[in-house]
């Protein structure tokens, strides 16, 4: 299969699947099954891209077959397909449960074709080399997500979702001004035209006004302190499958988007930018993990928990060594499937007690020690407990931090993961453990949570396999951060030559000027 | 004519961020749109405002004649204009739902109370 095909079919699978899900309304079997196999497919031609780029290097295609700057360029570099081949775990994991999970109505209002609309936005996002094709991935996956949160339309859907759509239109606007100022000053969208452009311009502080405006339309998205009030009051309300994905991917998809942006574009003012980035960084952590200390709702904990992990994501991204952007890279692979297994846990424990406040949960350990197991492995690797895979992802993240001196936030994010270790802890003894066998009805496990145990032990699995086979995982990451450290073997594969040789006349000269925007 | 675009657009910015600040959501949803006005209005402004002809290439060239108007960021706006049109449509369709279902579209009545303290 040529480069071109492999590049796309992330996004035709879900779009085909979409289509052929809204197609089938009156037939909910076959949806299911339908997406399914489309997020298997997903997974296999993600998997067979990664093949693809470790052989062949970064793979670059212009939609339409026109060449950069002129056509759309969709890019795979390892951060790129690492991205995709989780989300498309994700998406196999929640495929699986969302069939007990996700009620008649639901599927009858189209639950099917957003979740794979959603899934063509995210992989969208992943894979596109332009900045205005960028925002118009996040609408996409903002309508699919609007959609799914609110289908259902409980009241209390209702009030998050508000809350939801209100914060990320306007997260999109100025991401739109961005996108707009940043033509204005180079004359191009391209993303590696982009990182060839801005080092010329000569208005260096209107780059950063820029960079200021995508921090803060990316920091939304990615529930950045102080940005992240919306995450917590809309997250629990949608059925555990969606939230699930929800926990998962979309914070996750900003927080690329910070990467790509921080790595590849603006690089000018890393001492301002950057160090902005890593006081965020360590107040996201903090305010994440101290308000989860008090909630006493499953999932409640468990969203400013992705707040809190957020944080030492972006201090991957802020102290912008290789090392810290490979424990950035491998915080986002081990912290996607740990925190979308938890809230499938969460879903499961609701569908057998019919609750998710810890107050009203009890006995989960003596009535079902199978899901006290499931629930161990991703609550123990959330906090960070050797060995599994987050205790690989904060030392990476530690080490990286001591060796560039940053020894404050090193010291907020070990205290942050004692913090994390008494929510999951809270969860145990108040969920877990009370009560024996006469105190609920242990019976036997319904067929539904069966399922769900299959889809929780698959992601369960996952966590067990990049702890144990770290070593691989870790070398992946750690392509990723060579191609986002040196940027010039991206610019190659999107334009064709070498940064030296650019030729920036091929931009368009938006003052009449000869010789290119702003040569000098 | 810069000068002036930028005074409007720096006008309804400030128009729709205090719009944004009220507690009436229709109010606020009244507030992205504005919002959303200002940025395309910016888009078209950055793109650099001339008195150009219409950027058509003549079957015989391969490349538009000079003094053509930017069609870039005019199609730009134009794909802005789309998608906000359907975040506007679903936005205001939520809200007609969430009056009919809880009665109110004062945001006071959807703040989160948090966790009860009697633990």
């Amino acid at each position: 299969m040529d480069s071109h095909t492999l590049l796309l079919l992330p996004l035709l699978i879900p779009f085909v699947v979409a289509v052929a899900t809204l197609a089938l309304r009156t037939r909910p079997g076959l949806q299911k099954a339908l997406n399914l196999i489309g997020m298997t497919g997903i997974l296999a031609a993600s998997i067979a891209l990664l093949v693809r780029i470790g052989n062949e290097g970064i793979q670059a295609t212009g939609l339409g077959g026109w060449p950069a700057p002129f056509g759309i360029m969709m890019v795979a570099d390892h951060l790129s397909v690492i991205m995709l081949i989780v989300s498309a775990l994700i998406g196999v994991a929640v495929a699986i449960y969302a069939i007990p999970n996700v009620d008649a109505q639901r599927v009858g209002f189209g639950f099917y074709p957003f979740m794979n609309l959603l899934m063509v936005g995210i992989n969208g996002a992943f894979l596109t080399g332009d900045l205005f094709n960028l925002y118009v991935w996040f609408e996409v996956m903002l309508i699919s997500s609007f959609v799914l949160i609110v289908l259902g339309n409980t009241d209390e859907q209702l009030a998050g979702g508000i809350k939801y759509v209100v914060i990320n239109l306007v997260s999109s606007l100025f991401f739109l001004a961005g996108v707009g100022m940043i033509y204005g000053l180079t004359g191009t969208l391209n993303m590696a035209e982009l990182a060839m452009a801005l080092p010329q311009v000569e208005q260096e502080g209107l780059v950063t006004v820029v960079a200021m405006l995508f921090l803060v339309s990316f920091g939304i998205k990615a529930a950045l302190f102080p940005l992240f009030f919306w995450l917590p009051a809309s997250y629990h309300t949608p059925p555990a499958a969606v939230s699930a994905f929800f926990a998962g991917l979309l914070t996750k998809v900003g927080v690329y988007a910070l990467i790509r942006v921080f790595t590849l574009l603006f690089t000018q003012d890393v001492g301002f930018t950057h160090g902005l980035l890593l006081w965020a960084a360590g107040l996201t952590m903090v305010s994440g993990v101290l308000a989860a200390a008090i909630q006493t709702d499953f999932r409640k904990i468990l969203s400013f928990h992705i707040i809190s992990q957020i944080g030492y994501m972006i201090m991957g991204l802020a102290l912008f060594t290789p090392l810290a952007l490979i424990g950035a890279v491998f915080y986002i692979v081990h912290h996607i499937i740990v925190k979308a297994n938890l809230f499938l846990v969460s879903g499961a424990a609701n569908q057998l007690q019919g609750t998710f406040s810890l107050k009203k949960l009890k006995g989960l350990y003596a009535a079902h020690p199978l899901m006290a197991v499931l629930f161990v492995i991703p609550a123990f690797s959330l906090a960070g407990f050797p060995p599994l895979s987050g205790f690989w992802a904060k030392l990476i993240l530690a080490k990286a931090g001591l060796e560039a001196g940053a020894y404050w936030i090193v010291a907020v994010a070990m205290a942050v993961g004692l913090f994390t270790m008494y929510s999951m802890s809270k969860v145990w003894v108040n969920a877990f453990l009370p009560g024996t066998d006469e105190d609920v009805d242990a019976g036997r496990t319904p067929t539904a949570v069966r399922v769900m145990y299959l889809s929780i032990g698959a992601l369960a699995a996952a966590t067990i396999f990049i702890s144990v086979f770290a070593g691989p995982v870790y070398e992946m990451a750690e392509q990723s951060a060579d191609e986002l450290m040196n940027s010039s073997a991206y610019i190659e594969a999107v334009t064709g030559h070498e940064e030296s040789v650019a030729d920036s006349a091929t931009r368009v000269d938006l003052d009449g000027r000869a010789g290119g925007v702003h040569a000098q | 004519m810069e000068t002036l675009l930028a005074f409007v657009i720096g006008g309804l910015v400030a128009v729709s961020i205090y719009l944004l600040m009220r507690r009436d959501l229709v109010r606020k949803v009244i507030g992205v749109v504005i919002l959303s006005n200002a940025i395309n209005l910016l888009i078209f402004t950055v793109g650099r405002v001339t008195q150009g002809a219409s950027p058509l290439i003549p079957s015989a060239d391969k490349v538009p004649p000079e003094g053509i108007a930017n069609p870039l960021s005019q199609a730009l706006i134009l794909t802005a204009i789309v998608i906000g049109f359907g975040m506007l449509s679903f936005a205001l369709v939520l809200l007609y739902r969430t009056q009919q279902s809880t009665g109110t579209v004062d945001a006071e009545a959807f703040v989160d109370e948090g966790p009860d303290p009697s633990t």
